[in-house]
């Protein structure tokens, strides 16, 4: 089991307020699955994934990644985890904008201590296997959004990490790079990386191989291949 | 953290404005400290130089009245025997001596006179044939007293160049006849002196006084002999001891003196060495003072310089949240953002303080030669400064580069 979450609770302070985001949250995965967490703004899929991502600590609950109890770890356990466990993609991409494609990827190498001679080769390998051999040397600005978010997803890849952990990754792309980052997800689980993507979009959801919905806080779990009639869309 | 100094280099070159205007201060203060420390630099060197002469080891010692150069006309004072040959030998055989010889002597107002020119300045000695070869002056025209001169006390002199200047405005002095105290003296030679580098000469802080910027100085030498013609008998007579080594001067001038003053019995009065070294320690010592006083004002624009620094990094840090939260997220440690922030602004002062080398140094070349000064700029002065403007970016960056380290990575996603 790469995911474990039992019970997970949190809230957040405002001022003497204690406002519930997760009221009760349980969720395993296996190593290879492809997970889609939907629900609407505000229903507290962002603090989930903040949580999965190690970036948050929750209320009360326990979490496990990988075997580890990752809420007893400190601030520096927690980075290294972040370094090696999980590869983030965010909707705004959030490459540098004044460094390449190349050493925006290799970024992450420097964090996990790759060995300066390493590094390009590894993140050359990185982008291409995301369809960007031939775009290493261009800087952000020079790329179009799809390949703006290929390269932030060969930057989640480059440390080999268990687990992408996508944000809304087509939130703001066109239609068609849209699709082609979903299609480039769903090659890479076919290639054995765990998947997890959030999203409102229900397109984007459908595409995963499992599903779930979180309302208010709490979970509930589709299984693939069930219609999904049933999705609450965003108004 | 080779790639960390690179990275902040690139940093400071793509904001090129803002990071010189950043460092001004540092470039202001580290520049002032260099000029400040040349200068005082230099000034010790000419100190030194024009009183002590490059290369001069003769010390003198003489009698002291409480602490005053002996008056020499109200003769040998009471409780001071005569110097004998007994005394010198003992001080000329002291390790580190290298000849040594006795002389008296009188500052000159208007003593000497040639027609009706006087030498408003200046020193009458009587000398014995081992003087020139113990002080090191050499004759440079006409020639030394014979040994019957000496013997004798024939009245004849030997002057120096500045006493030639004052009587004789550039005629040939030579074979002319000077009065000294109504005396008429034939002079038979002119001595240079060997030690003496640059155009003055002194002896003693208090010669630098006395008349060091006066016209009319020079100095007269007779044979001792013929002393009591001008003066008196039994005048007190001081020593001139040349060592093998500077350094030694100081403390060979106090055991000559030592030696002389076991046979002083009047509690006033002591022989000692009026060593010109110690008086330029004196003045060094002053202007040591001044220039940790100037160095201290100058820290004052660092002090500010660092401020700007810390304003500028504080600054760069809310520019860069978003930067700080991504990397976070993608595992960089607290230490990792921190040394980063550090290296940056430790980069942006030592910079600035290599800028402030070089202005500096630019400076105290244009003062030492609009102040004839030599320039005083030393290597490891050049490295406390730079080394001291690193310091002050480690230690004005401490606080934006915590602020950058602390930051919460959900936050500062949020941020952009």
């Amino acid at each position: 089991m790469l995911l474990e979450l039992e019970h997970i609770y949190k809230e957040y302070r405002q001022d003497q307020l204690a406002v519930p985001a997760l009221t009760n949250v349980s969720l395993s995965l296996d190593k290879g699955e492809y997970l889609a967490i939907m629900g609407p703004s505000g229903s507290g899929k962002s603090t989930l994934m903040n949580i999965i991502g190690c970036l948050d600590r929750p209320t009360s609950g326990s979490y496990r990644l990988d075997g580890v109890d990752v809420l007893s770890l400190n601030d520096n356990q927690l980075s290294e985890i972040r370094c090696h466990k999980i590869g983030f993609v965010f909707q705004s991409f959030q490459l540098l904008s004044t460094e390449t494609a190349l050493h925006n990827v290799m970024l992450p190498l420097s964090f996990a201590g790759v060995p300066r001679s390493a590094r390009r080769d590894i993140a050359a390998r990185a982008l291409a296997r995301v369809g960007l051999a031939d775009r290493l040397d261009f800087l952000p600005n020079q790329l179009s959004g799809g390949q703006k978010q290929r390269v932030a997803i060969a930057r989640a890849l480059v440390n080999d990490p268990q687990l992408i952990l996508a944000d809304e990754p087509t939130g703001a792309l066109d239609q068609k790079s849209g699709a082609a980052v979903m299609d480039l997800f769903e090659q890479l689980n076919a290639e054995g990386v765990t998947v997890v993507v959030i999203t409102h979009d229900g397109g984007v959801g459908s595409r995963a191989r499992r599903m779930l919905h979180i309302v208010d806080g709490e979970i509930i779990e589709h299984k693939a291949g069930l219609p999904e009639l049933t999705e609450e869309q965003p108004q | 953290m080779l790639e960390n100094i690179r990275n902040s280099l690139r940093g400071i070159w793509s904001h090129k404005l803002r990071s010189l205007l950043t460092i001004l201060g540092v470039i202001i203060g580290i520049a002032s400290i260099i000029a400040i420390v040349s200068i005082v630099e230099g000034t010790n060197q000419k100190l030194e130089k024009s009183l002590i002469g490059s290369g001069n080891n003769v010390a003198t010692v003489s009698l002291s009245q409480n602490g005053w150069y002996y008056d020499a006309s109200a003769g040998l004072p009471a409780g001071v025997p005569m110097m004998t040959r007994i005394e010198l030998d003992r001080i000329g055989q002291l390790a580190g001596v290298e000849a040594v010889t006795a002389y008296v002597s009188r500052q000159a107002w208007n003593a000497v006179f040639y027609l009706d020119r006087p030498l408003s300045y200046g020193t009458v000695y009587g000398i014995a044939d081992d003087f020139f070869g113990t002080m090191q002056y050499s004759v440079a025209r006409g020639r030394n007293f014979t040994e019957e001169e000496y013997n004798k006390g024939f009245k004849v002199a030997i002057i120096d160049g500045n006493a030639a200047d004052s009587l004789f405005y550039g005629e040939d002095p030579l074979g002319e006849i000077i009065e000294i105290q109504q005396e008429p003296f034939e002079v038979v030679g002119v001595i240079r002196d060997d030690n003496a580098g640059e155009k003055e000469e002194y002896q003693s802080i208090n010669d630098y006084y006395m008349y060091g910027w006066e016209s009319g100085q020079g100095r007269v030498f007779v044979p001792e002999r013929a002393w009591p013609i001008i003066y008196q008998f039994d005048e007190p007579r001081s020593v001139g001891l040349r060592v093998t080594d500077t350094k030694d001067m100081a403390p060979l001038g106090k055991r000559a003196a030592d030696i002389l003053n076991e046979n002083v019995t009047n509690p006033d009065i002591r022989y000692s060495a009026g060593n010109s070294e110690e008086y330029a320690d004196d003045l060094k010592t002053l202007t040591n003072a001044i220039r940790l006083m100037l160095v201290s004002i100058a820290s004052l624009s660092l002090l500010v310089g660092g401020i700007g620094v810390m304003n500028i990094m504080l600054v760069s840090v809310t520019e860069r949240t978003a930067e700080i939260g991504l990397k976070k997220a993608l595992g960089a440690k607290r230490r990792t953002i921190l040394t980063q922030f550090l290296t940056e602004s430790a980069v942006l002062t030592s910079t600035g303080g290599i800028l402030g080398v070089a202005v500096g140094i630019g400076l105290a070349k244009l003062i030492s030669v609009v102040a004839n000064l030599p320039f005083g700029v030393n290597v490891p002065w050049l490295l406390i400064a730079v080394g001291f403007s690193m310091a002050i970016g480690l230690i004005f960056g401490a606080m934006p580069a915590s602020r950058a380290a602390r930051l919460d990575p959900i936050e500062a996603l949020r941020r952009e």
